[in-house]
This record gives C-alpha cells, structure tokens and sequence, in this order.
C-alpha cells in the first residue's frame, strides 16, 4: 500500500495532466523565450498561454499576472512594491497568523524602520475587523491580510477588509496561496490589489509562483536584471513550471464546486468520527469559514510529534504546524495567536486532503487514529485515557 | 532547426529530465515535512548539494539554492549592499544586465559604483580595476566569461587584487560552468553565480556559492530555508536537475571542450572562406570553447537571424536584450560602432551539435548573406 498523503496545505502531488503537459518543455521544447529566432520565439506564445490560464482561475486579466518563482518571492514583492510606492507612508498592517514569509518581511520592514501591526485573532482563529479598523491611519501604506490560514484553514472576511480599505489610498495584498485552487476567488467582485499565488499547493510543481497586481496598481519590480514579464520580473523563464501553473490552473477551475464537495464530505466525516471516537479533542479554527479540505485537531496531554511518528509506522502523512515552521519545537505561533490552551497546542494535528484522496484512505485514518492516540496516553504522564471507540 | 544559441540557453540534457520526471512524479513531498515523503525530498536535495559542491570543489554547506541565475547575482550584490549599509562596488562596464542594472539600482540608494572598462578585444582591464580600489570598496563583481563575445576575464587576478584589500569578490560564472574546466578549490572567490539552464539542467533554477565567513544578508525574508539564507519551499525537481547536470559535466567536461572546440572554429574557418571579410569580436583564445561572435561588414545582423530563424538558431546580442534592437553595449564598450555592433551575430554551439549541422549552418547563413548583399535594401527587422 502507498502512502497516505493528508499533507497537501504543505504541498500537492503533481497532477498526471499536469506532469505530461510540463515535460516536453524539459527536453525538445528548451529554447530562450526572449531569443528571436523560431524555436524560442514560439515559447513565449506558450507562457501567454499560461498566463491566461492562471488569470482565469482568479477572473483577473493575463496582465495582471506576473510570474515569480515561489509563494514566498510574491510575498515580498507585493509588500515592497506597495511600500515602495507609497514612500511617505511608513505603517504596514498584518495579522499574527501569516505565514513566514509575510511576518518576516514585515520584520524586516519594522528593522528598516517602518511601524508594523499583528492584528489578533480570536480563539476561533478568525479576524475582527473592527479591530482592522481601529488601526489603520493617514500613514497606512499597506495592509497584507491572507486569505485562508495554512494551519487551521480558516477564511478571513477579505470583502469586509476591502471595504474598510476602500476608498483610503491603502494597498491591499493578500497571500492567497492556500485558498487559491480549493474555494472559488473572483479578483473582479473582490478587488484586491495583489494577490500570491503557488504552483505547488495547487498539483504543479515547486519553484513556480505567480503575482496578481491589479492594473493601474504602480508596481516595483523586486528582482532585477533582464526584460522579462514585462519588467516586472528578471530572470529567464521557468517555462516548464509556468506551463505546468498554466495547466494546473484549468484543472483547479474546471473541478472547484465538486472538488468542494467533495473534499468537504471528505474531511468532515474524518473530522466527526476523531472528535467521537477520541476524548479530550477540540478542533482548532472556526468551522463556520474555512477551507474545505482541512482539519487542524489538537489531542489533549499527546505530542503532535508523537502522533506524527506513529502515524509513519502506517504510512499516513499528515502535519503538526506548517511544514515550513517543522522540525523546530516552538508551538505553533498560529494556535498560540488562538489562545489554545498549552497542552492542546503541542497536541495538534492538520489533516489536509486533496482530490486524490479516497475514502478508503481517510477509513484507514478513522481506524488507527483512536489506537495511536490512546496507546501514546497511555505512555504519557498526563495520561487520562476514557472510551475509544472500538474500531470498526 | 540547427540550434547555434548555447548561451542563451542549452537542451534540457535527457538524463536530466529523468532525474526531474521521476522526481516530480515520486518525490513530491515538501522537504521541510517530517514524515517520510518530506524526509525523500529532502534526501534529494542533499544529495544534490553534495554533486554540486564536488563538481565545483567547495563545500556543501556553501552552496545555497536560488531561482536562477538573475536572483543569484541580485542576492550577492544587494546581500553584500545590505550586510555594508553603505560603501563603494567596482564591476566591468560588460556585466549581464542582472549585474549591472542592480549597480544602477544601488547606485539610486547611495552606493557608488565603479563600472571597469575592457580593451578591444573585450578583456576587463586589470589596471582600471586596481585604480579604483577604494578604502570604503566593499564589492567586486566580474563575470567569468561573457555571455556574448564568450571572453574569459582575469578573474585570478582580480580575486588576488580583492583579497590583499579584503574586499569582497563576486564572480557571475554563468556561461563558464559545464563549457570549460572549473574549480573553486584553492580559489579566493567569495561569491559566484551558477546557472542550471546554461549547461543541460533546467531553466528556474540556480545556485549561489558563498565561502564560509562571507558576510551576506538575504534579500527574500520567510521561513528557514536554505540555512536562513533562501526562503520558499525548495524546488526540488529543479534542484535534482542541477545535480544531475554538475554530474555529467564532470563527468563529460573534457570532451565537451574539445568537441565544441572543434564544432565552433569549424564554422568560424568554413564561414570565414565564403565570407572572407567576416571578422571575429573578442580574444582569439581566451574565449569559451563554444562561442563564436563575428561580424559581416555590411550587414545587419537582425535581419540575417531573421531570416534564418526557421533553420538556424543564432543570436544577436544576448537573448535578454533581444526585445529592444539597439547595438550590444558589450561590443561598444570594446570599441566597434553602432553599425560595426550592430552586424554583429553570436553563435555558441553545444555538446550536442555535429559536424553535419555545422555544415548545414555554414551553408544557410552563407546562402543568407549572399542574397542578403544582393538586396540590400531588405525587409525591416522584427523586433518582439
């Protein structure tokens, strides 16, 4: 039996489509974009292409897309680019749950002497925006807000922060890489002004990213050299990773409403049955709006580590925290901005499914779980093991 | 189509593209994960960075991954901008635009830059470079060879001159890595930039040697990748491809020479007898084996690889500057015209080219300037 992969807010399998549209441009298809002669030259029709293709997930224009080579990169271009552009203002607004690579640009901001604010967010993870609004002032340049969490999953109210920013000269960006692909966003109703996006959460490959920057936005490029994009972007084209985007992108938009079903069916059965078969479980992340493909649980008085490493013995891939923060024993900064109690934040597990998992596969995760989590109570000084349901 | 624009990129090497397919089809997950799918990636990457780190004779834990070779050179001239705050850089007048439009950038945030001219064979000048050492130099940064004209620089040089002023040394080594033979062991350079889709790997991938003790500051903020150095989940298919294509680089790098060798003065001599008053652009033979910039008096080179471009594929200027149609600054910075840069065409054959489409090439440019010379006043250019 293969892996049972429940770790796809870290990162996507590569869809077959994706793979045999991406590989030809690895071996016969390698010219220069930028070269004038035919071979090249007809590569450059293909990256439109793309970015067509990326454009009409979100709704936006194929202009309005730059191509970058990660999440992270289109992070802190946006966030630059906006203070960049407004150089009298000197105030950046985030959240305390973003991800690294906005946090840490943001830290890098404040070094260089710009005033950041970390909104709060309430125990259910989610936004207040009154709170958003009792910040922001005349010096207000940008406000960097994601649109779903990648630990817990949970929506941010991205129409209620527009129209509060509406209308004050304040940029808005916002780092969609995991909602984007997994719930439905029209960059048309919902005018942000830039938006990240990643190959890799959405089954195409790492190293591949994009930018939205609406048009009229005034935009500076972070990486500097050649006339690629337009300027906006140095660099040779990554061209088979901006293919394998383009046609990851189809796919997204072509499956959203039943993808949504189906992996929201997916992961509240996988959700019901832990919260009823093992005690002392909470679910972290406000279940009202998030995405429908994760689950963030926290096992009381267990180690998510623990857990993780049992459920290596049976192949099953899921997460503590983010993939990108693992491996360090820090809790969670997301869950801690929550206020989940101690012993629940070092506890808890982020299942994220994909369309390529099966029922099977989550029946599978319904019968060990219980097992792994009372046998590691068991073993645990604060071990207070009741009722586990009897596997099925 | 005889593809004769190894410098502007090189075939995917189909060792490479296995590496890579079974890479993204098996080895997907996120390197950073620690389950068993993040800790195969992860392998992957490391075992990479040793190839790597062997091919060029340094350590592993001194090759960093990057996007590509345009954020490689960004990284060392900004990394090193910011760690000094403040200070003076010296770099040649015929750098790659990743170069030198990042000098321009941090000359507008204060920084002087000092931009060394090369002589008439496109040659860096040495003594410029030491007469422009100041006490506040913190930077040097000169390619290994150019891109256009293919000129190896005296990087030895220049990196003795940089280390007896501690001053920083950067060297691009883009169009050197895989075409020539190479080694950072025993070498004071501080920084170099490395290219995968210049020699057989892919294109979105890239890598920045930085010597143990070298004060750089990152210029991407995120998670820890990349030992603090690189954010963003790593791009490992593009890494497996990297180490693949080192390996057979140094596996295959003396034949390489001297096949290119042989394919590049083969076309130089052949097109030379039809077109007796070509003349060639840079050092005879401190010149990378694969590149061949010549000129044909007369011509204008954009529209001789026009009209080629369904057979042959050539280059005028470095394909980065294709978009706009204005004469190489590198070529008149080594003294030619406009109009002598201006019918200036490059051609850098690859591991891959065979004697029978040099014939082939020969005969179609030949065939392309005749008619070209017979009607002079010939359609405008296409500039995309």
């Amino acid at each position: 039996m293969s892996a049972i992969y429940l770790d796809n807010n870290a990162t996507t399998r590569i869809a077959p489509e994706v793979l045999e549209e991406m590989m030809p441009y690895l071996s016969d298809m390698y010219g220069n974009p930028s070269s004038m002669h035919t071979f090249g030259g007809q590569l450059h029709r293909r990256i439109e292409e793309a970015r067509a293709k990326v454009a009409s997930l979100i709704n936006a224009e194929p202009e309005e897309i730059i191509f970058t080579s990660c999440g992270t990169e289109s992070d802190n271009t946006a966030i630059m680019s906006a203070v960049e552009s407004l150089p009298r203002k000197k105030h950046v607004i985030t959240t305390r749950v973003e991800h690294p690579a906005v946090l840490n640009f943001c830290q890098h901001l404040a070094r260089k002497g710009y005033r950041v604010t970390y909104l709060p967010v309430n125990n259910q993870g989610q936004l207040d925006t009154n709170v958003l609004l009792k910040e922001i002032d005349e010096d207000t340049a940008v406000v960097s807000i994601m649109f779903a969490n990648n630990e817990t999953g949970v929506i941010f109210p991205v129409k209620e922060i527009l129209e509060i920013l509406k209308e004050r000269g304040i940029l808005f960006h916002t780092d969609a890489v995991q909602a984007v692909g997994k719930i439905p966003i029209d960059v048309k109703n919902l005018p942000v002004d830039m938006l990240t996006l990643s190959g890799h959460k959405i089954h195409a490959p790492k190293g591949v990213g994009a930018l939205y920057v609406r048009k009229g936005t005034r935009f500076n490029p972070y990486i500097i050299g050649g006339h690629q994009e337009k300027g906006r972007r140095a660099g040779t084209e990554n061209v088979a990773s901006i293919i394998a985007l383009g046609r990851a992108s189809e796919l997204a938009a072509r499956n959203l409403s039943e993808e949504i079903k189906y992996l929201s069916a997916l992961r509240d059965r996988l959700e019901d049955t832990l919260l009823k078969c093992c005690p002392d479980v909470r679910v972290n992340g406000d279940r009202n709006s998030r995405l429908p493909n994760t689950t963030n649980i926290s096992f009381e008085y267990v180690e998510g580590e623990a857990i993780l490493l049992r459920l290596n013995e049976y192949e099953i891939c899921a997460s503590s925290g983010s993939a990108c923060t693992s491996g360090s024993l820090e809790p969670s900064h997301v869950l801690r901005a929550m206020g989940v109690p101690y012993t629940a934040v070092h506890g808890s597990i982020r299942f994220s499914l994909s369309r390529y998992n099966t029922e099977a596969e989550i029946d599978r995760v319904i019968e060990v779980m219980p097992l792994i989590i009372r046998e590691l109570r068991l073993l645990s000084p604060y071990g207070r093991e009741k009722i586990v349901c009897p596997p099925e | 189509m005889i593809y004769l624009d190894n410098n502007a990129t090189t075939p995917v090497d189909p060792e490479v593209s296995d590496a890579m397919f079974s890479c993204l089809k098996r080895d997907f997950g996120n390197p950073s994960s620690s389950h068993l799918l993040g800790k195969k990636a992860k392998e992957v990457i490391e075992n990479s960075r040793e190839i790597i780190a062997n091919f060029l004779g340094c350590r592993r834990d001194e090759i960093y991954f990057t996007s590509g070779g345009t954020e490689s050179n960004n990284l060392s001239l900004i990394g090193i901008a910011l760690y000094h705050k403040k200070g003076h850089i010296i770099t040649s007048a015929i750098e790659h635009p990743s170069v030198i439009n990042t000098c321009l950038h941090l000359e507008s945030l204060g920084f002087d830059v000092t931009y060394a001219p090369v002589d008439g064979e496109g040659i860096v000048k040495l003594d410029e470079v030491r007469q422009s050492i100041r006490k506040n130099t913190i930077l040097i940064s000169v390619m290994h060879s150019n891109n256009e004209t293919g000129v190896i620089q005296p990087v030895e040089e220049i990196s003795a001159l940089a280390k007896e002023h501690g001053i920083t040394f950067h060297v691009d080594a883009a169009q050197s890595i895989g075409k020539m033979h190479f080694s950072l062991a025993g070498s004071p350079v501080d920084l170099m930039t490395v290219v995968s889709h210049k020699f057989y790997g892919p294109k979105g991938i890239g890598a920045l040697y930085v010597k143990n003790g070298t004060n750089l500051k990152p210029i991407l903020f995120g998670a820890g990748h990349e030992m603090g150095l690189r954010p963003g989940t790593e791009n490992v298919s593009g890494i497996a491809g990297l180490g693949k294509a080192c390996e057979i680089a140094k596996r295959d790098i003396k034949l390489r020479v001297s096949h290119t060798t042989h394919l590049r003065d083969m076309l130089f001599n052949s097109l030379r007898s039809n077109i007796p008053d070509i003349k060639l652009n840079g050092h005879e033979t401190k010149r990378l084996p694969n590149t061949l910039n010549i000129r044909i008096p007369g011509l204008t080179s954009i529209d001789l690889v026009e009209n080629i471009k369904d057979q042959v594929a050539a280059s005028t200027g470095s394909a980065c500057h294709s978009g706009k149609q204005s004469p190489s600054s590198v070529l008149k910075n080594m003294g030619l015209s406009d109009a002598e840069a201006l019918s200036s065409i490059r051609l850098s054959v690859g591991k891959d080219n065979t004697e029978e489409e040099i014939k082939k090439a020969v005969e179609t440019i030949t065939n392309a300037v005749n008619e070209m010379n017979k009607k002079p006043a010939a359609k405008k250019p296409v500039c995309q």
